[in-house]
């Protein structure tokens, strides 16, 4: 079922340096994806005034039907956003306001919903259209249980998991306008510096990624560490790891994969030396396709593999990296 | 100074969690009641803020621990006592039963407004909710700064500042006090409460505080004092997801490694 009615996205631009290129942040495509299949896909553009042509450029590439550009001080944080999206909202009367459950995205969800005192669904995995109107599905409890969750009145303001929706809607020709948002003048944090992530090859975010390889206690060292990023890059997947191998410094604490960590749902995951403590697994079980490779047999990660290799992964991990590339 | 910890009482995750399928709630009854760890993390942190301005003659600190929560989860307020926080309330009602995250956040703001904070601490997010919207919304409701998902904390008289990993990088922020904060699991290892605290704990102030006590402060913010019956969002089904099935198993023979390719080729995935 489909409807002519406006859905709302937030795209924010990417944090970055001053001198990057400006670039849409994580989440724009899945959340205009999710908006065709409701209705009119709106594209709220949020960034840096200079930076405003490009990133409507950007959002009517995937999918905008219209594009609504606010201007603000990148280094204010907090109610300059809430203001641009609460002024959207009063001229489009959407029937819902998508948000990437980005950082900076669901902190700005988090305020609008306080503005407007409206119905917030946060880390939705889908959005649909049922007789009453617009629902989301969640998966709680580390995917244990699925939440259908839906308003009662006012637009429902979701927020969807990165990497949650796989419909893409078809680009568009841009038809961009300026919002006119009357600033709240609330305080805000200020941003002292910023330090990209430095991407170290062209692995995709962990976040969003299709395909994630992590690893655990059993790689033994840092130096080891590496036997998962061959494997990573093998695959064209991203780089995890288990809190045992963050606490072990063997990787950054961005790459943790589980509850406290991050939350993923790819097509593939493959966790290498992974016993999978229910922490790890809360956060990966959702994932289309489990591998675990780990030499204890009695590993609770096995009871969620689609496929589990008991054995030495210093030996199976090379031998699949072969195998790979043998194939290519 | 004095700073409020959120702390939250989650179930344990060392357990198996229920949702009630009737309800969509909770099965509060099915599991151990438990600190959130990172908000414990979080009040470890101001904890030891707390007791370094008093030893540097900075200024006295004084911190209290809030939560909303069910009635009978009041043990994990006495052991956030018993770590070291010198008072604690425990905003505690039955229309606040199912409570949606806006209703959530005009109680808590009500209550921080009520309470007078220089500083809101929260924890980034919690094992039974994946939101991390609570901070952002209080800042929203009370029009305070917000500086979310701080990895480090630094509080000084008059600012709080911190770094936090955000999307594609690391920023460093700072904000005005008053202000809310919320912490990630990068904050340190909580203590584990000596005895003298747990027996000191007995004797230190646990306000338990209803609806009614916050009507003023309810008013101010422009909300009702009972929204039971006009909750803005439902929950319209609950189900429990089937068990994941373990899958194939094998123990390597020297070739899994083709194996597993092999496997990958077939579902696509290589």
């Amino acid at each position: 079922m489909t409807s002519n009615e406006p859905i709302l996205t937030l795209l924010l631009a990417a944090p970055a340096a001053a001198d990057a290129a400006p670039a849409l942040a994580d989440g724009a495509a899945e959340a205009l994806g999710a908006a065709a299949q409701l209705g009119t896909p709106v594209a709220v553009v949020v960034g840096a005034a200079d930076a405003l042509p490009q990133l409507a450029e950007a959002a009517a590439s995937l999918g905008a039907a219209r594009v609504l550009t606010a201007a603000v001080d990148p280094a204010q944080l907090g109610a300059p956003v809430a203001d641009a999206l609460a002024a959207a909202v009063a001229q489009e009367a959407p029937a819902a306001v998508l948000v990437p459950h980005s950082i900076e995205g669901s902190d700005a969800a988090g305020r609008l919903a306080a503005r407007l005192r409206a119905p917030l669904a946060v880390d939705a995995v889908a959005v649909e259209r049922d007789e009453e109107g617009i629902v989301a599905q969640h998966s709680v409890y580390g995917g244990g249980y699925e939440v259908t969750s839906a308003a009662t009145y006012g637009p429902l303001i979701v927020t969807l998991r990165l990497g949650a929706i796989d419909h893409r809607a078809e680009a568009a020709t841009p038809e961009v306008s300026a919002l006119e948002v009357a600033a709240s003048g609330r305080p805000t944090a200020s941003v002292e510096g910023f330090e990209s992530v430095v991407q170290a090859s062209e692995r995709p975010d962990l976040r969003s990624a299709k395909k994630i390889v992590s690893g655990g206690r059993g790689l033994g060292s840092k130096e080891q560490f590496a036997l998962v990023e061959e494997l990573a890059d093998a695959l064209g997947a991203a780089i995890g790891a288990s809190r045992a191998a963050v606490d072990a410094g063997y990787v950054d604490q961005s790459l943790q994969v589980g509850q406290t960590g991050t939350s993923v749902s790819p097509d593939l995951y493959v966790a290498i030396g992974i016993s999978g403590a229910i922490q790890h697994r809360a956060g990966m079980q959702t994932a289309k396709t489990i591998i675990a490779i780990d030499k204890d047999a009695n590993a609770p990660i096995f009871e969620i593999a689609d496929l589990g290799v008991v054995g030495d992964l210093f030996t199976i991990v090379p031998q699949l990296v072969q195998a790979l590339k043998a194939r290519k | 100074m004095k700073i409020v910890v959120l702390v939250k009482p989650v179930p344990d995750t060392y357990g198996d969690r229920v949702l009630s399928l009737e309800t969509g709630l909770a099965d509060r009854a099915a599991s151990e009641t438990v600190l959130d760890e990172i908000t414990e993390r979080a009040l470890e942190a101001v904890i030891r803020h707390a007791e370094e301005s008093a030893k540097s003659g900075a200024g006295e600190v004084e911190v209290v621990a809030m939560t909303m929560a069910p009635a009978d989860s009041q043990s994990t307020l006495r052991k956030a006592l018993a770590m070291g926080a010198a008072s604690a309330v425990h905003i505690a009602d039955e229309r606040l039963a199912g409570a949606d995250l806006v209703r959530t956040a005009e109680v808590l703001a009500a209550a921080l407004r009520r309470a007078g904070a220089d500083l809101i601490v929260a924890g980034n997010g919690s094992t039974d909710g994946s939101g991390g919207v609570m901070p952002s919304m209080l800042a929203e409701l009370l029009e305070l700064p917000a500086a979310t998902r701080l990895e480090t904390i630094e509080i000084t008289a008059d600012a709080v500042r911190g770094t936090r990993e955000t999307d594609g990088g690391t920023m460093t922020v700072t904000a005005a006090l008053p202000a809310v904060v919320s912490v990630t699991e990068r904050m340190p290892d909580p203590r584990f409460p000596a005895l003298k605290g747990i027996m000191g704990a007995k004797k230190k102030p646990l306000e338990v505080v209803a609806l009614d006590d916050l009507s003023a402060e309810l008013e101010g913010l422009g909300v009702a004092l009972d929204e039971t019956a006009s909750a803005r969002s439902i929950m319209v089904a609950a189900t429990q997801r089937p068990a994941r099935e373990a899958g194939e198993i094998i123990t390597d023979d020297g070739t899994a490694g083709e194996r597993i390719a092999a496997f990958l080729a077939d579902r696509r995935l290589a």
